[in-house]
């Protein structure tokens, strides 16, 4: 059987999205896609930007994950939610710094950098957003 | 268009066959198809599988499977579609006898997870998530699963046990099947007081690690009046995309490949739903089966799981599904999956279902999906 893990190239190509929220937003009708893309899959235009997801938003629905692939069993039960950030995109992402019992549908949450995975006998570290209840700030 | 037959099956048990390998597991359902139909050669062979090149590490699977059957030589390819690469290998298979390249093709349908732990499995399943995003996060389809139940719960103010219903019926409908990995009754009760896989979605919500493999022989209308057995008529095979990650779409409740691929079978069998007598659902879990029927428009959105409880999805119902068990029960050896839910609506219309068998069918739907709903592939067959 072939071993689930980190690809170093593949992570590494996937840092912008994973730490920043990076992406590509299309030009002509504004659909956000998590990787660089040629063509956006919604209409068709070919001229994409980089751009980059607002760091907050509305808490849609969340479950905790009780049982999990090999790379992730080591940090179950974990939670995954399903957020949409300020700017109308629906992302999902881990949640953080909480438990279950203080989260509820609809509160705002922020965006976060934290330890996804360690993988493999290097001990590869794999850092990447989460989400976590938004400071509330004046 | 040229028409095609089914005009063969063959199946091996869902179950975790230690013993046994994948590549002995194809030649076997095989084996049954070819002899059920009376043939020792084929024109073509197609293999549906998925996890081959991770869990048997083994590419190659239609060379693999003519070597295995005596047939080197002939003409053979490996398929995938995710979970649906069933219905896109028969899509291919008929091509090829719409053609007029081939006669007469065998497609088998192959998958062994149990050379992987439970945990691998999860894995798996999130290989037709993207891996890139969803994958990297540690959302597994379970896990997406879980979050489409909660929506549609909120959503749709629909109870629960409605939707837990589903694998209710499944199981319910698999007692006695020879074949299945769960032949046995599993009351609503011990469904909801199962451990969350993934609140809410119930462990016995989802299928389990399964082992299998099915085939089933297609032929042209010219080349089926040589064979003896019973035929039923491939009257529509369609596929349609849509993205991969849920939450990407428009309405993550609403499966719109699946929509498209139903709205273009219908059509290209000329048939309404009306006239579909039963269909075999893909309940990968239980809330996946509420969205189809959903979005392939046989109920309203949100009502599906009043229709299970009502009795109507049962087989004295107004629409049976799952007539063997469906993925639930019957069990889910996913590239197979689709070729297990073909052949079982081969033995319905062919009046070989024993205690299962319906009154009065006459065309069979068959849904399939990859992941959660990233690719839908539809089947409408008839009597033929």
């Amino acid at each position: 059987m072939l071993e689930f893990g980190i690809r170093i190239p593949r992570y590494w190509r996937g840092k912008p999205f994973r730490y920043r929220l990076e992406g590509f937003r299309c030009e002509e009708c504004g659909e956000f896609h998590f990787s660089p893309r040629l063509v956006c899959r919604k209409c068709g235009g070919k001229r994409l930007r980089r751009d980059k997801l607002s760091e907050r938003g509305r808490l849609i629905c969340y479950t905790v994950v009780k049982s999990a692939s090999p790379s992730f069993e080591a940090y179950t039960p974990y939670i995954v939610g399903l957020i949409q950030t300020e700017d109308g995109t629906m992302i999902v992402g881990q949640l953080t710094d909480c438990d279950p019992e203080e989260l509820h549908e609809g509160m705002d949450v922020e965006a976060t950098i934290r330890r996804l995975q360690t993988d493999g006998e290097s001990r590869l570290i794999a850092y990447g957003y989460k989400f976590r209840p938004a400071i509330q700030r004046p | 268009m040229k028409k095609v037959l089914i005009a063969g099956y063959g199946l091996t048990k869902v179950e975790e066959h230690w013993d046994r390998s994948l590549e002995n597991l194809m030649a076997e359902s095989s084996l049954k198809a070819l002899e059920y139909a009376g043939l020792s050669r084929v024109d073509a062979v197609y293999v549906a599988n998925v996890y081959g090149e991770v869990l048997q590490e083994q590419a190659v699977l239609g060379s693999v499977l003519a070597e295995e059957l005596g047939m080197s030589g002939v003409q053979a390819y490996r398929i995938e579609a995710g979970a649906a690469s069933g219905i896109a290998a028969v899509k291919m298979a008929a091509n090829a006898i719409q053609s007029g390249e081939a006669n007469v093709v065998l497609v088998t349908g192959v998958e062994k997870l149990s050379d992987g732990t439970a945990e691998e499995h999860l894995a798996l399943t999130a290989m037709e998530e993207r891996e890139e995003y969803t994958g990297q996060m540690g959302v597994h389809q379970a896990a997406s699963a879980a979050l489409l139940y909660r929506l549609y719960l909120s959503r749709y103010g629909a109870r629960q046990d409605g939707i837990a219903q589903f694998a209710v019926i499944s199981h319910e409908n698999a007692v006695g099947v020879s074949h299945a990995q769960y032949p046995f009754k599993v009351g609503l009760d011990t469904v909801m007081k199962s451990p969350y896989l993934s609140e809410p979605l119930h462990r016995l919500e989802a299928t389990a690690v399964a082992d299998g493999s099915a085939a089933i022989i297609l032929c042209s209308e010219d080349f089926a009046a040589k064979l003896d057995p019973p035929k039923a008529r491939l009257a529509a095979c369609s596929l349609a995309t849509d993205y991969v990650t849920p939450f990407d779409r428009e309405d993550p409740l609403h499966f719109q490949a699946l929509a498209r691929a139903t709205h273009s079978a219908l059509e290209m069998a000329g048939v309404s739903r009306e006239q579909i007598g039963f269909l075999e659902l893909h309940d990968s879990f239980s809330i996946v089966a509420a969205l189809s029927l959903e979005s392939s428009g046989f109920f309203p959105r949100g009502k599906a799981g009043e229709a299970a409880l009502a009795g109507k999805l049962s087989l004295n119902g107004e629409l049976p599904i799952n007539t063997f068990g469906g993925l639930k029960a019957r069990g889910h050896p996913v590239g197979a999956t689709a070729i297990y839910q073909l052949a079982e609506a081969y033995l319905q219309l062919t009046h070989q279902a024993g205690k299962n068998q319906l009154d009065n069918a006459k065309h069979a739907m068959v849904q399939s999906l990859a992941g959660l709903g990233c690719a839908a592939a539809v089947c409408i067959l008839e009597e033929a």
